[in-house]
């Protein structure tokens, strides 16, 4: 199966449970649309994404109910650097979408999920720990898997393999 | 050296309570699990996993290997089923490439997954069990896993870092005599688990260390993001392998075991049962074997023949080529979940058109289900939080990568 290409015109896709709900909800939180690959990706307003997930959790019709994965890549050295990445599943409809967050690096923080799922709390205290990527709101914000006083933030691209310190 | 983390600070909410630490190294908590209790009397008030002490960076080390090179360190993500690793990391990188694989590679992959997840529930049962102070059922389980095991040592090599599935298809045929070997184990297996059940199904002591024990319901394990039987034990009906079908899984009758109760022997029931399930499904696989290759038709991503290499010129460039600098991946992002034997395993790689991937993230079943652990055990008995950590089935090596 030949790879098609990426449809990234909104109009297009608009038609997608996700897509629509945010879209009718407030369009300009949605600043763009992937779907590759057959997956779905929203890139959604850092302003804006606590609410579309409750709003993601609460649609009648498809609700994306599961908070499947939260992670984080590291764009260095370009800007916006960071993307948190976000992925939804809807158990009902056995539907999966992927929500995008882009932050720059001067300021690395979004608002934290775990008030919409308790369960975001180990993803993004992970990603916390190894992006340095702040979640504001979370309760207990602290490194998950690293020694609490080492320093640095391993999976940001600018730390290299070995010989940090 | 040893793990650094200062002890988390719980403030005691009485002056009546007492901070109790247990692990990392103690025998019930599958590995290097430490958690921190506050305990009034026998009753755990609040509770605290500490993890980390086997974060060794595989996420790091994959962001420096080519794409083949990452197979072998999923293995050691979870080293009790290697081969859902595997599967799900190729499956992924597959899904990138947009690789079709033969019939043949689908339905060996399904065939070893279900002995995988049978590899991992017997050691799951058998600790488990010898946790809560069955030590007989342990030695049971170990005697079928032994098998297990030696079939993976036919097909790989190994028997436990099998690393056996390739981008592409699988690494090898089978050697003669595999198919009888798994047909004659998948035919008296489920005799062996009436065994087990006969050792702790309908046992009294069994019943009442894990009936009513631990409990949750289904709205707090979606919201805690539980997955695998322990979202099952707790009455919602979501097999990825059913679900969301990959490898061929949608050709295949299995039912998914769910169990109402949402408590330890809920969750046993389902494990015990998808034993049941998975031996029917290796037969299935047995039974519908096609034939043909084994590999993808890829020539610049699956490596040529032994003997094609030695009497064609571009077999033996493309062997030099994909060896020495890799293949490039178009550029992409992917996020595939296969339901490993503690729920949904998932693997996100990005790839940004070069022969070394990105990122690749791995979503791991246990570091989810782990956090189901305090709403278990708080407001519970103190002897409980063993049987707990049992039933979610936890593997450190997932859960700290």
């Amino acid at each position: 199966m030949p790879l098609a290409p990426a449809i990234t015109d909104l109009e297009q896709v608009k038609n997608h449970p996700a897509v629509a709900r945010l879209v009718g909800w407030n369009a300009e939180a949605v600043t763009g649309v992937k779907f590759d690959r057959e997956e779905m990706t929203i890139y959604v307003d850092r302003e804006h994404i606590r609410e579309a997930c409750v709003l993601l959790k609460d649609d009648p019709a498809c609700p994306f109910n599961f908070l499947s994965d939260v992670t984080c890549v590291d764009w260095y050295p370009s800007e916006p650097r960071f993307e948190v990445i976000y992925h939804l599943l809807s158990i009902l409809n056995k539907e999966r979408v992927r929500l995008k967050v882009r932050l720059n690096s001067a300021s690395p923080a979004v608002e934290s999920l775990t008030s919409v799922w308790p369960g975001a709390n180990y993803f993004e205290r992970e990603v916390f720990d190894m992006f340095g990527v702040r979640f504001t709101g979370h309760p207990y914000l602290r490194r998950l898997l690293m020694p609490e006083d080492w320093e640095g933030y391993p999976l940001r691209k600018d730390y290299p393999v070995e010989g940090y310190r | 050296m040893a793990h650094l983390n200062p002890t988390p600070v719980l403030e005691p909410g009485q002056d009546r309570t007492l901070i109790l630490n247990m692990g990392p190294q103690h025998p019930s908590t599958h590995g290097v699990l430490r958690v921190i209790l506050e305990i009034d009397g026998e009753t755990v008030v609040r509770m605290m996993p500490d993890i980390g002490f086997l974060h060794t960076g595989i996420e790091k080390t994959c962001e420096a290997k080519f794409y083949q090179q990452v197979v072998p360190l999923t293995d050691r993500i979870d080293y009790l089923c290697p081969m859902t690793n595997n599967l799900c990391y190729v499956l992924a990188v597959e899904k990138l490439l947009g690789l079709e694989i033969p019939p043949k590679a689908q339905w060996l992959r399904v065939l070893l997954n279900e002995l995988t997840r049978i590899n991992s529930h017997l050691v799951w049962l058998g600790t488990h069990a010898m946790d809560i102070g069955a030590l007989t059922v342990f030695l049971y389980c170990f005697r079928e896993r032994e098998e297990v095991l030696k079939m993976f040592e036919m097909v790989s090599g190994q028997r436990m870092m099998t690393s056996y599935f390739r981008v592409g298809g699988i690494a090898l045929e089978p050697p003669l005599g595999f198919f009888d070997r798994v047909r004659e184990f998948a035919g008296y297996f489920p005799s062996k688990v009436d065994e087990y059940e006969n050792l702790l199904t309908g046992n009294p002591i069994w019943a009442m260390r894990t009936k009513g024990v631990a409990r949750m319901t289904a709205e707090d394990a979606i919201a805690l993001g539980a997955t695998g039987p322990t979202l099952r034990g707790s009455g919602v009906d979501f097999d990825l392998r059913r679900d969301m079908p990959y490898s061929s899984y949608e050709k295949f009758q299995f039912k998914v075991p769910v169990s109402q109760e949402g408590d330890v022997f809920a969750r046993y029931m389902c494990r015990v049962q998808e034993l049941r399930e998975s031996t029917a499904i290796v037969r299935q696989a047995l039974d519908g074997m096609p034939e043909g290759p084994i590999k993808a038709d890829a020539p610049g991503i699956v490596l040529p023949d032994r003997e094609k290499m030695k009497t064609q010129m571009e077999a033996l460039i493309y062997h030099f080529k994909i060896i020495t600098e890799g293949f490039a991946v178009p550029a992409g992002e992917v996020y595939q979940a296969v339901e490993s034997p503690r729920g949904e395993m998932g693997y996100y790689i990005v790839s940004d058109g070069t022969a070394k991937p990105y990122r690749v993230h791995m979503r791991a079943a246990c570091l989810a289900n782990l956090q189901t652990l305090p709403k278990m055990c708080e407001g519970r008995l103190l002897a409980d939080v063993v049987a707990a950590i049992g039933s979610i089935d936890i593997v450190l090596g997932e859960i700290d990568r």
